[in-house]
């Protein structure tokens, strides 16, 4: 089933306000906790230079199918919710200009080797657990909140924020673990994004936690699981390069970098 | 419980042919260096087989030989030798990239966002390796059926 | 289950690997130094493990790859399925297999070798 979008269609073309382009929009729909079906919803939708996919996505869900199920909340690639396959390429639905796919049709599909909750949303628990397990905090003995002297902070100097600030960028919009191929056989792997962090925390000289990280991604599906296919830094919008920080870890355990 | 936690792609996300053009000659250079781990593997197995031949005296031996001494024979050791190069050459890249080496410096990342690891001197070294297998395999070749 | 650390499991695979490397660029080279159909000559082949030196390095050879080999093997049987008995049974699966060729071919090297052909 084709839906045109009002603005485009005759009865409503004197409201139109600039639109001089529009594209069809395929959205892949499921639901899984009703039964197993799959299939794809076609969108007419006006488009401007500067429209998103997240846009578009939003403009479907205001005047034309108010179920399609999206995850977004910043509209400008923070808060790592709108990852999804954008034709076939992974990316962040709000970070993606239609008008640089190049493309009368956009077909939009949740990302790979996640569980679908519903249409374009994703299951990220694995994700999130794996996040975690690294601890993903700076670890010291002494604590922030100090009885006598009140609240007082760990600095860190410019210099050496430097040697991690590119892996704090991360957003855990889960694209690179989508990407990883470990991640499409090994569903115990921890995956790229939280081997990234833990590079993250090691690298933070405010951070006293080496060991203990070490010791639980030095496992039978930890970091070694990684063979540098660089898939993860391929996909991530954020400039993380999460398989440099995953090379880069692995001298730790190599006793190449202590 | 599975459902939520299990969901993976499978060996589609290994195989598919896709998955290079999406991804890069470095997932190429992924694929192949499994593929070719596990054919030197069966090669290896074989090859202990075959030698082992060597106590069953002269006529065994030659018998043995002549499994590799016609035109499929030649062809197969051919493919064998590609598959060496390849995975040596790939390998000492991997070793090399993995011990820290060659994949930039940590920095703070500005937009369009490049990923530094994923670079021309990786892209070369797997362009160069395929090369030098064609080119072994080539020589190979012209060893073997004259 | 853990028969070792993986890191240094990983270890042994890289350090085998660039053993494996030098070695067997040796043992192509005495395929290529003569006419390589000579080389395979029953008599070449026998003066070859009679040599002590060369005998060794085979020997070397063959333990380096296959442990090399058979770990790389359980590193992409890891990866293609999960579970506690599924692991151990790669894991010990691999070691015996690694365990048997090295004793299939180290029975060819050390009998040839001694002149029992
Ligand atoms: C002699 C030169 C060799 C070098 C430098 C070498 C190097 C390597 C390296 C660095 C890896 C790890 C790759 C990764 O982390 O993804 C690897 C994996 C592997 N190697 Fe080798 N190797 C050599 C020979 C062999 C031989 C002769 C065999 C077969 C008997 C073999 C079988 C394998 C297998 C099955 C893997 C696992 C593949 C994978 O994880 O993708 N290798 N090799
Ligand atoms: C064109 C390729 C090859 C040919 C024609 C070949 C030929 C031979 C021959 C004739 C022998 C008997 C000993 C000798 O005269 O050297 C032998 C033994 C052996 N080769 Fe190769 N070889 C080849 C490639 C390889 C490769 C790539 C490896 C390992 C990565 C390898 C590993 C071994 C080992 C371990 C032995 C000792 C086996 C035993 O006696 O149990 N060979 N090979
Ligand atoms: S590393 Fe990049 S791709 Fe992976 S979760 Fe973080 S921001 Fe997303
Ligand atoms: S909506 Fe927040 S990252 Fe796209």
């Amino acid at each position: 089933m084709v839906t045109i979008h009002p603005k485009l269609s005759n009865e409503l073309s004197q409201t139109v306000v600039s639109s001089t382009k529009s594209v069809k929009l395929k959205i892949k729909r499921s639901n899984p906790n009703v039964n197993s079906d799959e299939k794809f919803d076609e969108f007419v939708v006006p488009i401007e230079k500067w429209t998103t996919v997240l846009d578009s996505l939003l403009d479907v869900k205001s005047y034309l199918d108010h179920s399609v199920g999206i995850r977004y909340s910043c509209r400008q690639a923070s808060c790592g919710s709108c990852g999804m396959k954008i034709n076939g390429k992974l990316g962040l639905a709000c970070f993606t200009k239609i008008s640089e796919l190049d493309s009368d049709t956009v077909t939009v599909e949740p990302m790979d080797n996640y569980p679908v909750v519903r249409d374009l949303v994703v299951n990220f628990d694995r994700m999130i657990n794996n996040h975690k397990k690294i601890m993903p905090y700076v670890i010291r003995e002494d604590s922030e909140i100090d009885a006598e002297s009140g609240v007082r902070e760990f600095l860190q100097s410019p210099k050496n924020v430097e040697k991690y600030i590119q892996f704090s960028n991360c957003i855990k919009c889960g694209l690179c673990n989508s990407a990883c191929p470990t991640m499409a056989m090994d569903k115990s792997f921890v995956g790229p994004q939280a081997l990234a962090q833990a590079y993250r925390y090691i690298a933070d000289d405010r951070d006293k936690g080496k060991n203990k990280r070490l010791k639980i991604i030095d496992e039978s599906h930890g970091i070694w699981r990684c063979h540098f296919a660089g898939s993860c830094s391929q996909v991530c919008p954020k400039g993380v390069d999460p398989a440099m920080g995953i090379q880069l870890l692995r001298g730790y355990l190599l006793g190449i970098r202590d | 419980m599975e459902r939520e936690t299990g969901a993976r792609e499978g060996l589609k996300g290994w195989l598919h042919p896709g998955k290079i053009g999406k991804f890069g000659i470095e997932r190429l250079a992924w694929l192949l260096m499994r593929l070719t781990g596990l054919g030197l593997l069966a090669y290896f197995i074989g090859h202990i087989y075959e030698t082992s031949h060597i106590l069953d005296g002269k006529a065994v031996w030659d018998k043995s030989l002549e499994m590799t001494q016609t035109t499929e024979g030649h062809l197969f050791l051919a493919l064998v030798i590609g598959m060496c190069v390849f995975h040596t050459g790939n390998g000492i890249r991997l070793l090399i990239a993995q011990m820290g080496y060659g994949i930039g410096k940590a920095e703070r990342p500005d937009y369009p966002y490049k990923p530094q690891s994923i670079n021309m001197k990786g892209k070369a070294c797997i362009y160069a390796t395929l090369g030098m297998a064609a080119l072994a395999m080539w020589y190979g070749m012209a060893v073997m059926f004259t | 289950m853990m028969v070792l650390r993986e890191s240094i499991i990983m270890k042994i695979h890289y350090g085998t690997a660039i053993g494996a490397l030098f070695l067997t660029v040796i043992h192509i080279m005495m395929r290529l130094t003569q006419d390589f159909h000579e080389s395979l000559q029953y008599e070449n082949v026998i003066a070859n493990y009679e040599s002590v030196g060369y005998a060794l390095l085979l020997e070397l050879l063959l333990i380096l790859i296959s442990v090399h080999g058979f770990n790389g093997l359980r590193v992409i049987l890891l990866e293609m399925n999960q579970g506690p008995t599924y692991e151990k049974v790669v894991t010990y699966g691999c070691l015996a297999a690694m365990a048997g060729l090295i004793t299939y071919g180290s029975r060819t090297i050390i009998m040839t070798s001694m002149g029992m052909v």
